[in-house]
Order: structure tokens, then sequence, then C-alpha cells
């Protein structure tokens, strides 16, 4: 600061200073001076190259943009044409049946999906509705609590949990977790929480609840590093504005941060979201992988991308294969119909307001 | 009604860096006073460290005694949330909240202070839009619109009308026209004029011609330290020291 006011004390520089423009040149004038101007011969020889120049490389790169475009739409298009035609023999079986059955017998031929979108499902919003505020926390704390020496640290240690392989995390699970739970977490829920009906039954340890906790550990890295970034992007001014009408600071985060980025932090929501439906090694480990519909997150349950993974080495026989397949189709519904909810739930939480934002 | 302010022996840092040395300056109730200076001199730190803003910058702290009406600003006892409740502050940026209706924007600082009576906050959020002289743009928008929707001078406008809606004793404005067109900045200099009946107003500028139009009082900063402050005429007209001259006739800065 003190070196860039200097010259304003020393008198030298001061004399030197241009006197300050009293009146602007009229409009014609400025123009005859354009006029009678000639360009120089670089000046000319750009003005000639630019529109050939400009023109090829534009329309060059305005088709290689569309193509990756059109590629996205494409490979979606052939994911369901393929899904759709390798599960011919099991659409054409069981009908709208697959989807809602609760059978699941490969002995017999019979198939039902149902066992297999509830766990799905139930193992995702568990872990949602745990991960959710831990990693919101975590960003707060990063972005606006931190010191700013612990600041780099802790975001180093978050993205490093999203990058620990998910066999890794299922082994932790064996080993670490499903004994915690079985000998501490779930006789106390079953204490406290018992009449719910959701923690009752025998502590296995595995089962929905290990799964939707270690889907919540998994999940948190993205939710926390994508949070941080748009709480991160919320301009300075917004908290100030907020600070300045005599706001607390839980008020000013409230307000001047997390209101502001909710948009961003629900779309952080969704991508952990699309990672806990359709997370595979972690789960087929930890949750028992037992296809029934039951009340208690105590009892073994199983996901469709588990029953894929397990199954699709040992499918004996073409009916049997082609409703694996099937059940791959309902993920993909399943997971098309999630987003389109969230989306529906950013769309009426902003009403009119998200377009506008800046 | 506004009340005076009480400056004596401010220094203020960032970080190591001594940003104000020892600034004493008596602002009178109910007039406008002007702080100009060239870029980097410590005017926004000077009206930041009056509602105690200035430390929510990292690192940046201020010492010295600031009496606002009875208020003793830096007092061992004082809150700096209830200090910024008393004393409102409007950036050089209009920075309406995007997520809240023009409504919404105006009452938000009520709502912080616990303010729930539906009818009265409406009689406050319309009384303070007028203040603001903005009533009769929004009056038919209030809940529909954004108040990011607006125009820059209007988000400006807005953005007063949300700092007088908590009734504010002072009112500080640091550089509220310099992204704002003529018109708009006419409007708030006009506006500026008319708040200090009630309100004791602070306003930093670059633009000598606006303190010159708006403030009756006129401080000079340099490098941190108050050069002059005197009437605004007697600034730009006959000032004391050389420095403040050479200033205000367009020699530096």
């Amino acid at each position: 600061m003190s070196d860039s006011v200097k010259p304003m004390n020393s008198p030298e520089p001061l004399g030197q200073l241009p006197k300050p423009v009293t009146s602007m040149p009229s409009l014609a004038k400025v123009e005859a001076g354009h006029r009678a101007h000639t360009p120089s011969a670089v000046l000319a020889k750009i003005r000639t190259s630019h529109p050939r120049s400009s023109r090829v490389p534009d329309q060059i790169f305005g088709v290689i943009i569309l193509l990756s475009a059109i590629s996205v739409f494409a490979i979606v298009v052939l994911v369901v044409w393929e899904l759709v035609s390798k599960s011919q023999l099991s659409l054409h079986q069981f009908g709208l049946k697959f989807f809602y059955g609760h059978d699941w017998d490969p002995v017999n031929g019979n198939f039902g999906a149902m066992p297999f979108i509830y766990g799905t499902l139930v193992s995702s919003l568990l872990a949602l509705v745990l991960a959710v505020p831990l990693s919101v926390g975590v960003a707060v704390f990063i972005t606006e609590m931190c010191p700013q020496s612990l600041r780099a640290i802790i975001s180093f240690l978050v993205e490093l949990l999203a990058a620990i392989p998910s066999v890794i995390y299922g082994l932790w699970a064996i080993f670490v977790l499903a004994p915690l739970l079985r000998v501490y977490v779930e006789p106390f829920l079953a204490k406290t929480l018992g009449w719910t009906g959701l923690f009752s039954g025998t502590p296995y340890g595995l089962g929905m609840l290990a799964a939707g906790i270690i889907l919540a550990i998994m999940i948190v890295p993205i939710i926390a590093s994508i949070t941080r970034e748009v709480l991160i992007a919320v301009p300075q001014n917004q908290r100030e504005a907020v600070l300045a009408l005599g706001a607390t600071r839980w008020e000013m985060i409230r307000i001047g941060v997390l209101r502001n980025a909710r948009i961003g932090i629900v779309g952080g929501i969704i991508l952990g979201l699309g990672r806990a439906l359709g997370e595979t090694m972690a789960v087929t480990m930890v949750i028992g992988n037992t296809p029934q519909i039951a009340k208690s997150l105590f009892a073994p349950g199983y996901t469709m991308a588990s029953v894929i993974a397990n199954e699709f080495s040992e499918a004996t026989g073409d009916l049997y294969l082609s409703a694996l397949v099937e059940i791959g189709l309902a993920l993909f519904l399943v997971t098309l119909v999630v987003n389109a909810l969230a989306r529906l739930l950013v769309w009426s939480i902003t009403g009119g307001t998200a377009r506008v934002r800046a | 009604m506004g009340v005076g302010i009480e400056v004596h022996g401010l220094n203020a840092w960032y970080g190591k860096n001594l940003a104000l040395n020892s600034i004493d300056m008596s602002v009178p109730a109910n007039h406008v006073t002007a702080v100009i200076g060239p870029s980097g001199c410590g005017k926004s730190t000077f009206v930041r460290c009056l509602n105690r803003m200035h430390e929510t910058i990292p690192e940046a702290y201020a010492e010295g005694s600031v009496k606002v009406g009875e208020m003793d600003v830096y007092g061992s006892g004082s809150d700096p949330v209830e200090v910024r409740r008393r004393i409102g502050m409007v950036f050089q940026k209009p920075n309406p909240f995007p997520t809240m209706s023009i409504y919404g924007n105006v009452a938000a600082g009520l709502k912080l202070n616990g303010f729930r009576n539906r009818k009265q906050m409406d009689e406050l959020v319309e009384r303070s839009l007028r203040l603001a002289a903005l009533w009769d743009e929004v009056k038919d928008n209030l809940h529909k619109k954004s108040g990011a929707s607006l125009s820059g001078g209007q988000q400006q406008r807005l953005c007063i009308a949300r700092a007088l809606a908590v009734e504010p004793e002072v009112l500080l404005m640091d550089e509220p026209a310099s992204a704002l067109d003529p018109i708009s900045t006419s409007k708030i200099e006009e506006l500026i004029f008319q708040l200090k009946q009630h309100y004791t107003v602070v306003i930093v500028t670059h633009n000598m011609q606006q303190a010159a139009r708006v403030a009756e009082l006129t401080g000079f900063f340099l490098m941190g330290s108050l050069i002059e402050y005197d009437k605004t005429e007697k600034i730009f007209t006959t000032p004391a020291d050389k420095r403040t001259e050479d200033y205000v006739t367009g020699r530096f800065g």
C-alpha cells in the first residue's frame, strides 16, 4: 500500500501529469479524423484476412461441438435399446408384473424385481438422510469457519475419501462397521427407537442399515466437495449485506450463503444420489443379499446393482439372463425417475427466481 | 433521528499493514459527511470501522474509540451484531438478495430482528421503499419479482430501502453510485439529500463533484491519515493543506 501511494508525495511527477481534458472533440471531427487516416499495412492485412480466417474454423468448431452433444444422446439411446432388446424374453413372459412382483425364484423361473427396487431405494434414501447434513456441515465449516491453514488439509482429506476403491469400503464395513453395529449401535437403536418398527429384530450387523451407512460415507465427499465449490462461488458482498443488517454468523450463513447456494447444493445431492443408486461392490458386501422386503433396517436386503453383479455369471437359461437385464432396465428407469423428481423439487422451491439468478 | 459520531485515535490494520493512522473526526447528527481521497487511502476502511464491518475480513482489526450517539462501538461490552443493527450500510456494488422478492429483500432485516407482525411489516416495507424513492416503480411487483431482476440503479435503491427498514441511526454509504449510470446516480444523490432529515449519513466517494453536491462536510484522506476535515465549500475552494488542494484540483489521484 505504502509504495503505491508514494508518487503522490513527491512533487516532481505531479507537474508532468497531463491537464484534465476540459472539452470533448465533437463527433463530426472524430469521424472525419477516422476517414482521413490511412490504416497501416499490418492493420490492412488483418482487416482483409479476418473474415476468411474466422469463418472456416468456426464451422469446424461448431460441427465438433454438435457431434459431442449428439454422442451423449446417442449413448443413452443405445443403452436403452440394448437393455430393452436383451430383456425381450422376460418382458414378454412377465409384462409389468415383473416390476411389482415379489418373487425371485430362478429355480422355478419366477422373477419379480420389487425386492431389489425396494432395496436400492431404501439404502440410497438412508444414505442421503445421513450424508446430506454431514456434507453440508463439512462444506460450511471449510468455507466459513475453518482457519485458513486447516482449509486445504480438510478439503484434501474429504477428496481423498472419494478416491478410495469401493471394495476397500466394503472390507472395512465387514471388519469394522458391522461388528460395531451388531454390538453397540443396533442394540441401542432397538432399545430407544424399537417401537417405530424400523429398528427391530436380530441385530446381525450386516443388512440394510450397514449398506445405508457405507453408502453415506461414500457419497459424503461428492456432496461435500460440490457444496464447498458452490459456497465459495457465493459472492462476498452477499455475506456483507447480511452482516451489515446485524446478523449473527449463523444467520449470515443461513441467509447470505446457504440460501443463495441451494440450487447448487441440490445439484450436488443429485450427483451423490446417482452414485448411491448405482454403487455395487461395497453394498453387495454388506447388505446381506436376501431378496425380501422387510420393515426393519436391521434385516438383510438386496439391491438391483448387487443382484446383477452376483448372479450374472451363474445365470443359466435365457429367461434368467433376460430377467437380469431387465433388472438393469429397471435400475435405469429408477435413476431417471429419481433425477426427474429432484429437478422438479429444485424447480418448485426456487419458483421463478432460479431463472433470474446471476 | 440521527445521532452524531465521535472518532478518537482510530487505528485499523490488515494483518501487519496499518491502513488507518490515528483518525480523529467528529461527524454531526443529521448531516451528510463525505469522505474523499485517492484509491487505497483508507476511506472505505474508515467507514467500515464505524460499524465494525472491517473486522469481518480475515486478519483485519481496529482499535481506538468510536462513539455513535451514546453507543461505544469498540467498548468492552459492545456486540458487533448490535452495532450493525443500529448503523445501516450501503455498498459500492448493489447486493440485493437474488433468491428473495423485492418485499423479502426489504423485510430481511426486520425478520432478522425477530419482527413478525405482518401488517406492521407491510407498512415498514412501504415506508422504506418510499424513502428510497423506489415505491412507485416496484409497488405492483413486490412479491412477484426477485430483487435481482431490477436495474442496477433500482437495485441500489432497494439496498438503501433494505438498510433503512431497520430504522438505523446512521447510514454509511461506501461509493453507493460508482457502479451506476448518471441518471441513477442523480436519483441516489437526491435521495441522500432527503435522507439527512432522518439520518446521519457518511458517504465515501471518489467523485469530487458528488461530494460537493451532496455533503455539507468533507474529510480528505491520504495514505491512511485524515489530512483535512472541514465544510465542503472550504475544502473545495480554500483548503488549508497543499495536498488537499492538489487533490481537489485534479493534480493527482
